[in-house]
């Protein structure tokens, strides 16, 4: 697993590193070459118009994609991830929120967060598992999300927006080294919207972030830097300024 | 303390359950041993035999249920599992008669004789002792299973393709049984046992302790899966069954979860039929047949899928139907019966016969903290749900074709 230590020094000091990521489907390239550097304890936003390969790209963190050619490197370059599947990288630390959100129907919204809790996935343990002491856990994310007086609801009965908090509140229970948070304000009220960039900056201060969204304010917002997708590579990175006053990326995407 | 641990209280419903179990193990042999047979209260041995053998098949749903019902696994193939442990069993009891049989070798069972075999084949050895018939019982499906599953669920067949690939090995196995030098009496199967446990198997008491054993069977059987489903790794079985790919990001190895509820599954249907071949007298490679994997599909649809009680009472409802059916002038007609009731047991009962009963509460984690603190975000279901626009890749858009309009609020 350990690869050699033969990187750049970027490599060794940076959590997520993606570099020359090529994926194709049928041809059509998702992502093109894009280079990514992620360092510990960044929260990173992600625009990009639709088709850009947003969720592509973490579809390729996750494991869920295998890239063509390139590297995705974790933990100061010394987990290659496209060797692992998606069990083992989320086991890794890298927590994921859907763009579409996938919660478990059929379970409680408890249950959800509890399934999502940090802590022992084999069939061993869970078989004998007892909920010493994750109530305490399980009801302060609860009401970090706003959903504590839901606990006993079926998942599956929950609004498009509340989803949307499960999902995140999943996230924190994951407590992960790296979350990926696909288009978290899609459906949501303005208030929400900001109530929700409130939630990810205070995940921020102390897990490293990638977000990915099309609300421009919600961006400007989280006040962090920026990296601007087009047709699978990175078109620009910087501030919120530098970027939406970048001519290429108002011509792609801002000024439509 | 790891009974203590493992075995979760059954809910209202399940003591219930139980408790009709316990009675029926109770009352049915007494009525049929104590009660003269003039008396109305008085149980034939037929009508013993009958039931004991629809428990056999309750168990036999209930094990489906345990892996379809919560993992969402179709297996077209459980009835491959259940005349496994039949064979056990039915080795076991062939090689209780001893030289009692036609040719009266003390050894070799008659089959093996007609066939002029010399010996008995390697894997036949050990099957007169009865512990070693019962590991083999648990054992030879569990095995199976196991590395079935390993293949199936580590390359991630799902759906409709492991449903066929479960119907061919069934199909592969009753193939195999069929053939004479496949060591276990080919088309005739193995029969005319004599005594199991030092009983005779034709004998009331026998019969009724046969009975009562095939009730505690499914007692058991049934506290076990409700203990599985109702811990945490049940909670996980119920995840991979609802969204197989989201239960993988948050780092659950599905594969293994699949197949340790296959693998446990198997061995309740193994135990199932090591208990219906002394019931019946008989085991064949028929039992392998495709058409009877399906059966157990129809019972546990019919009695409520993922309720396991309901799978259980399925079994029972549709073979106490098909026995009705079968003396009487419609018994042709039971093939399209059975499918008519399926499409509608589909179509207006979804949840089987048992989801005709209001639902229980959804059980969830106990937690401690004290009233509902208030939240923090406003909820959103006041306003509508938004669905953005298609889903993870839902549609294929090319980029530039259908950029997303950023929302540029000032
Ligand atoms: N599994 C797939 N099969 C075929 N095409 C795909 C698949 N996943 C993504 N794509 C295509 O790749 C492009 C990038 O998609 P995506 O990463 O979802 O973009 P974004 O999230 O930035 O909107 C799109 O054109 C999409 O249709
Ligand atoms: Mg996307």
């Amino acid at each position: 697993m350990a690869a050699p230590v033969e990187w750049p020094r970027a490599i060794t000091h940076s959590l997520l590193y993606l570099d020359g990521v090529t994926v194709s489907f049928d041809g059509f390239r998702a992502l093109n070459n894009l280079s990514l550097d992620l360092a510990h304890g960044e929260m990173r936003a992600i625009i990009g118009p639709n088709g850009a390969g947003k969720t592509t790209m973490m579809d390729v963190i996750t494991g869920k994609t295998r890239p063509d050619t390139g590297e995705v490197l974790f933990d100061n370059g010394s987990i290659d991830l496209t060797r692992e599947d998606e069990a083992a990288i989320a086991q890794l630390g890298i927590g994921r929120k859907f763009q579409r959100p996938t919660v478990f129907d059929d379970h409680t919204i408890e249950d959800n967060v509890l399934l999502a809790l940090k802590g022992g996935r084999t069939v061993g343990r869970n078989l004998f598992w007892r909920s010493n002491g994750d109530a305490g856990r399980i009801g302060d994310i609860l009401s970090t999300i706003g959903l504590a007086a839901h606990r006993r609801r079926l998942a599956g009965t929950l609004s498009h927006g509340q989803k949307q908090w499960l999902e995140i509140g999943m996230l924190i229970a994951q407590d992960p080294k790296l979350l990926l948070v696909d288009e978290p304000v899609a459906g949501m009220t303005d208030a929400e919207t900001m109530t929700t960039a409130r939630l990810l900056k205070d995940i921020a201060q102390d897990h490293t972030v990638i977000v990915v969204e099309h609300d421009m304010e919600f961006v400007r917002r989280l006040g962090v830097k920026v990296t601007v997708l087009h047709e699978g590579s990175v078109l620009a990175e910087g501030s919120i300024d530098e970027v939406s006053a970048n001519a290429r990326v108002i011509e792609v995407y801002l000024g439509r | 303390m790891i009974t203590r641990r493992f075995l979760e209280a059954p809910d209202r419903r399940g003591w219930i359950f139980l408790a009709l179990l316990a009675a029926a193990a109770i009352i049915v042999p007494a009525l049929n041993l104590f009660v003269p047979s003039t008396s109305p209260l008085h149980v034939s041995t037929t009508t013993v035999a009958l039931w004991g053998k629809y428990l056999c098949f309750a168990l036999l749903a209930l094990s489906l249920d345990l892996a379809w019902g919560y993992c969402g696994i179709l297996s077209l193939g459980h009835g491959a599992f259940f005349a496994l442990g039949g064979y056990a069993m039915g080795m076991y009891l062939m090689r209780q008669i001893g030289p009692r049989g036609v040719y009266a070798h003390p050894v070799l069972p008659d089959f093996m004789m007609f066939l002029n075999w010399k010996e008995l084949p390697w894997y036949w050895y050990g099957f007169n002792h009865f512990p070693y018939a019962a590991v083999m019982i648990l054992a030879v499906p569990g095995i199976l299973a196991f590395v079935f599953g390993w293949f199936a669920f580590r390359s991630r067949v799902t759906g409709v393709y492991l449903s066929i690939i479960t119907q061919a090995l069934t199909f592969a196995l009753m193939l195999g049984f069929f053939r004479n030098d496949f060591g276990f009496g080919g088309n005739n199967g193995l029969t005319d046992f004599k005594d199991i446990l030092g009983f005779n198997v034709q004998s009331t008491g026998t019969r009724a302790a046969l009975f009562s054993i095939s009730a505690l069977a499914l007692g058991l059987g049934y506290l076990v899966a409700q203990a599985v489903v109702r811990s945490k790794a049940g909670k996980v079985l119920i995840a991979v069954r609802d969204a197989e790919s989201r239960t993988r990001f948050l780092g659950y190895r599905v594969e293994h979860y699949k197949t340790f509820v296959f693998t446990l599954s198997a061995c309740m249907a193994g135990v199932a039929g090591a208990l219906y071949v002394p019931q019946v007298g008989i085991i064949n490679p028929s039992e392998f047949a495709p058409a009877n994997s399906i059966e157990v599909v129809i019972w546990v649809a019919v009695g409520g899928r993922g309720t396991l009680i309901g799978a259980a009472l399925g079994a029972i409802l549709v073979n106490y139907a098909k026995t009705q059916f079968t003396i009487g002038m419609l018994a042709p007609y039971w093939l399209f019966a059975l499918g008519a009731l399926f499409v509608l047991v589909t179509l207006f009962l979804p949840r089987g016969v048992l989801g005709l009963l209001p639902r229980p509460e959804p059980t969830g984690v106990p937690c401690s903290t004290s009233g509902p603190p208030a939240p923090k975000l406003r909820s959103a279901a006041g306003s509508p749900p938004v669905q953005p626009g298609g889903g993870e890749h839902a549609s294929v858009s090319r980029p530039g074709a259908a950029a997303a309009q950023p929302v540029l609020a000032k």
